[in-house]
């Protein structure tokens, strides 16, 4: 199965992102046992930010990345279009 | 309910089709210390553990689901271009005979997924050191991989997971300390 070679740019924004909604995880983990901690509770909500900034840079290029209306689609509908994670 | 994403946690690539390596990984997919496991124990212990840890539960639980994708992904992409003679000669004979190339929910020895493999004994200290103990087997076990594996690429990707076990650890002995603090607060009042 041959696929169109993806732009660099996808790498590196969808790069971008897992870097950001990695930072949340952590931060989400961490919260949930040290809910107190306001300097992590004010980091959480700014990569809360900087993480919807860059799935709406993301999805305007290459489609909607969350399922069930989450993302708004381009038409035609987009969402079911490769590549799914395992292919890249 | 749970909402998908399309992307992987951590990005995934592999250097070379590698048959072999894809055989031991699957381990991680359907053994018993596994991100199915791991998965299933937390997202099905969490009904009946205390509120203050119904969210670390869920939380981990839901993140094992994005690890069980990235395991799905490297066993993919290490046998998608792979011959049967290749798969044959890296011992994926028996697989491929039942399976072709899907990926199925067993271990490396190919003994199928169980639910025997995870704990549900319903009082929080005991569910919450099973816990702990199934974190350290798994980062172990993927310690055991990177030792077996060549791959650099691949390499850093499970390394990536081998330290999420370790956060995973000290998250749930967090909360072993938050219930049994709770726990001194009561047997006072």
């Amino acid at each position: 199965m041959t696929r169109e070679a993806l732009p660099e740019e996808f790498y590196q924004l969808m790069e971008d992102l897992q870097a950001v909604d990695f930072v949340l995880i952590e931060l989400n983990l961490y919260l949930d046992t040290h809910p107190e901690d306001l300097e992590a509770l004010k980091q959480f909500n700014t990569f809360a930010q900087q993480s919807q900034a860059l799935r709406r840079t993301f999805e305007e290029r290459f489609g909607p990345l969350l399922g069930g209306g989450k993302s708004f689609s381009t038409f035609p509908w987009a969402w079911k279009e490769p590549p799914w994670p395992w292919q890249i | 309910m749970w909402v998908y994403e399309k992307k992987l946690q951590y990005p995934v690539r592999v250097s070379q089709c590698n048959p072999r390596l894809a055989k031991f990984l699957i381990e991680q997919y359907g053994g018993a210390d596994g991100e199915l496991a791991a998965a299933l124990r937390y997202l099905n212990q969490r009904y009946t553990i205390p509120d203050k840890v119904i969210g670390l539960l869920t939380d981990i639980g839901t993140e094992e689901f994005a690890h069980l994708e990235m395991i799905a992904t490297m066993v993919y992409k290490l046998t998608k271009d792979a011959t049967p003679e290749q798969l044959k000669e890296a011992g994926l004979g028996a697989h491929y005979a039942d399976h072709d190339k899907a990926l199925f929910y067993h271990n490396a020895a190919g003994v199928p997924f169980t639910a025997t493999y995870i704990q549900a004994k319903g009082d929080p200290i005991a569910d919450l050191y099973e816990d702990i103990a199934a974190e350290e087997k798994a980062r172990a076990t993927y310690q055991w991989l990177i030792d077996m594996s060549d791959d650099p690429f691949l390499n850093e990707s499970l390394a990536f997971l081998r330290e999420r076990e370790v956060v995973h650890s000290q998250r749930f002995r967090e909360a072993v300390e938050i219930l049994k603090e709770a726990r001194e607060q009561k047997r006072f009042f």
